[in-house]
């Protein structure tokens, strides 16, 4: 039985070109958020209050793609969307359609402890956000001057996100054709798709288990677009077992409920944790591409992805820390 | 020889393309490597069993299904009182026979499964008996939020929408954003928006209300009972299990499961969500692998408790418990309904790639239907259930 674990996420999918001071700049929050996990997990904080607290701080800076730097869509609004969940009774809270909360995951806690339900959306979450009295912002505060640029390339682009294994009429254009040769995620060029959705992991001393993702999600998203990040079993999900949060191309986390997955194969095929993360990235994501952070009960932490690296950082009780954005790292 | 031979039928049953193997229901002694067995899908076959001999690779006993088409629906679980009278009862049981014949006569007609549970839940969504499209049941605010899925089993495509309150049939809805957008899943504003600019048929919102769902709305408020789930801390008292007193079932969804005689299948599912749920509130129903799922091996549409199925991925660990556990779909269905989801909760309806149907449901009753190529039909409410 091992003590307390933690697994902090960025995004999976990035540009190999980030300039070193980029790369530099995330891989520093991702160690400061660590870091915040860590004390919290010393003062005995249980896992619930340490994922929402660093998910908090993951959402506040504006460097990834959620609260603050979200991602915006076609009409250059922020449309924000998270999730949390509690492992000992499965309790978990969503939230989206998110334009005016500081912080969607706090709002997604309230959603699980102080609502009769465990979704909500769009007014009728921005109401009772308003009634919760959580702090409340204009919607300007979470777009920033590189994301308009970002939005205004993704228009020009005309690479609408589109999923580039569905068949859209329409999707071939001279634009699109100038960068198909290109890394592409969710069919962005991945210079453009740079904003990445955040998700922390813990398990505490006491074996307990959560996990909270938050984002912005999609790059010139269609209005009311809901991805993977709030949906309970394909971005986010926690049990007795294990605590998980997936990133990347939202419609096939979707398709393949990859956080629940993770869970499955340990619940039902007898895995172990890494085992199980990466029996789920080579076989559950079909042409998907996508990453997953994990802790288990036994105080293990595990990370896969399919991707061309993902902005993560993990730390156990026994002293082991990482911070790393490519696969050598 | 034999191993040749088998290995044509592993890798079609792989691919669900064997529709009637030659001798169904029969034992056949075949040979082959562990490998080939990794690649059989275990919806097909009935038993797999090892005989030892003094050569490997094993010889395996293989007993087939016969694979036939099956088509089951629902309008709801819940507590539906045994007392339910006979005036409330009769309507949605002529209703529930009415969408099993459109069904049955789509498969007949070689429509593939998708097309069949759009066809059905379209019909269900149509009828206002029950909570879905016209007939929906209303939000703590007096209006109509409905939300529905579809889902593919062989591609896994799927689509869902939530927060409509002006689409007639919100199942093709869900299906427009599969097949005409990149995303799977828009809510609110933006889906009503894609609705207008695919022109699907929309309506007043009070074309949806019912006098019944308005009558029940102002019970709901009168008795305070907003739908809280009762694993909830913020619960003051145990949920009332009674009943309204017209005696209906405060929650109900409709849903179609279906699978062809090639093994396809699909799922779709539909519904209005809770009396007096707070606006903007998200159930089960529109959530991949919760309300809504289906792959290559079943397709599983629940009902019941939203939040109790969210939490419990329903649908998904139907398919899971198959898939990682090799359970059989009556097996798998009975486990999740009876060990994962606590009593009064959950329903569902499910079939498997084999043609297999089952209904469990751990709720007072299931309003439900069924029938198999093989000439089984089923109508039910309650457990003991009237054969047709």
């Amino acid at each position: 039985m091992g003590g307390w674990a933690i697994a902090v996420h960025g995004g999976a999918g990035v540009d190999p070109n980030l300039p070193t001071h980029r790369q530099e700049e995330a891989k520093q929050l991702l160690a400061r958020c660590l870091n915040l996990g860590i004390s919290a997990l010393r003062s005995s904080l249980s896992a619930i209050d340490v994922v929402e607290l660093v998910v908090r701080e993951l959402e506040t800076d504006p460097l990834f793609n959620s609260g603050r730097g979200s991602a915006l869509t076609e009409n250059g609004t922020v449309e924000m969307e998270a999730s949390i969940m509690d492992g000992p009774k499965r309790r978990c809270g969503a939230v989206s359609g998110i334009s005016t909360v500081k912080n969607p995951v706090s709002l997604a806690r309230l959603v699980m402890e102080k609502s009769p339900h465990s979704y909500l959306a769009f007014s009728g979450a921005e109401e009772f956000a308003r009634k919760q009295g959580v702090e409340m912002v204009d919607n300007e505060y979470f777009i920033t001057k590189d994301n308009k640029g970002m939005l205004k390339l993704a228009k020009e682009a005309n690479s609408i996100v589109f999923d580039y294994r569905i068949p859209i009429l329409g999707t071939c254009s001279a634009g699109a054709g100038a960068i198909e040769s290109a890394l592409q995620m969710n069919g962005l060029p991945i210079i453009i798709y740079a904003p990445e959705t955040v998700g922390c992991v813990v398990v505490d001393s006491q074996g307990r288990c959560a996990a909270a993702t938050s984002t912005g999600g999609l790059m010139n998203k269609m209005m009311g677009r809901i991805g993977d990040s709030p949906l309970i079993g394909a971005g986010t999900y926690a049990c007795d077992l294990c605590g998980v949060s997936c990133t990347g191309e939202g419609e096939a986390i979707i398709r393949g409920t990859l956080a629940r997955e993770v869970a499955a194969v340990m619940e039902y095929k007898g895995l172990g944790l890494q085992d199980a993360v990466d029996f789920v990235v080579k076989e559950r994501l079909d042409e998907g591409k996508a990453g997953i952070i994990a802790v288990s009960n036994k105080g293990e932490v595990a990370c896969g992805f399919n991707t061309t690296g993902m902005f993560r950082g993990c730390a156990s009780e026994d002293g082991y820390m990482e911070v790393g954005i490519w696969d050598q790292d | 020889m034999a191993h040749e031979r088998f290995r044509g039928w592993a890798s079609r049953l792989a691919l669900g393309l064997l529709s009637k193997p030659n001798t169904p229901k029969q034992q056949k002694q075949v040979t082959f490597e562990a490998s080939t067995l990794e690649t059989l899908k275990p919806a097909i076959y009935t038993t797999l069993t090892e005989t030892k001999t003094q050569n490997t690779p094993g010889v395996y006993s293989l007993t087939f299904r016969e694979m036939g088409w099956a088509i089951a629906l629902h309008g709801g679980a819940g507590d539906i009182p045994i007392t339910l009278p006979r005036e409330r009862r009769e309507p949605r049981e002529a209703a529930l026979r009415h969408c099993l014949e459109i069904g049955v006569s789509a498969l007949k007609a070689k429509r593939s499964p998708l097309d069949v549970v759009e066809l059905v839940v379209r019909e269900l969504e149509n009828n206002p008996h029950f909570n879905a499209g016209r007939g929906s049941v209303l939000t703590n605010k007096g209006t109509v939020e409905m939300e529905a899925c579809i889902m593919d089993g062989n591609t896994k495509k799927c689509g869902a929408v939530s927060g409509l309150s002006t689409v007639v049939n919100t199942i093709s809805l869900a299906r427009l954003v599969m097949e005409k957008t990149p995303h799977i899943y828009l809510g609110f504003d933006g889906a009503e928006a894609f609705a207008r600019e695919q022109g699907v048929e929309t309506i007043d919102e009070n074309h949806f209300i019912t006098p019944e769902n308005v009558e029940r709305l102002n019970q709901a408020k009168e008795a305070n009972r907003v739908q809280i789930d009762f694993t909830q801390p913020i619960q003051k008292d145990p949920p009332e299990k009674a009943p309204f007193e017209n005696g209906d079932s405060q929650i109900g969804t409709v849903g179609c499961v279906a699978v062809d005689s090639e093994g396809n299948l699909a799922t779709a599912t539909s519904t209005g969500g809770l009396v007096n749920k707070m606006v903007g509130r998200i159930g089960d129903t529109p959530v991949i692998g919760a309300g809504t799922y289906a792959n290559s091996l079943c397709a599983v549409s629940a009902t019941g408790r939203g939040e109790a199925i969210i939490r419990a991925t329903v649908a998904r660990d139907v398919a899971a418990l198959m898939e990682y556990k090799g359970l059989s779909l009556q097996e798998a269905a009975a486990y999740v309904v009876e060990e994962c989801v606590p009593k009064g909760n959950v329903g569902l309806v499910a079939v498997s790639a084999a043609g297999e149907v089952t209904m469990p449901f751990n709720t007072t009753g299931m309003f439900r239907a069924c029938a198999t190529e093989d000439g089984y039909s089923e109508i039910g409410i309650w457990p003991s259930s009237m054969h047709t």
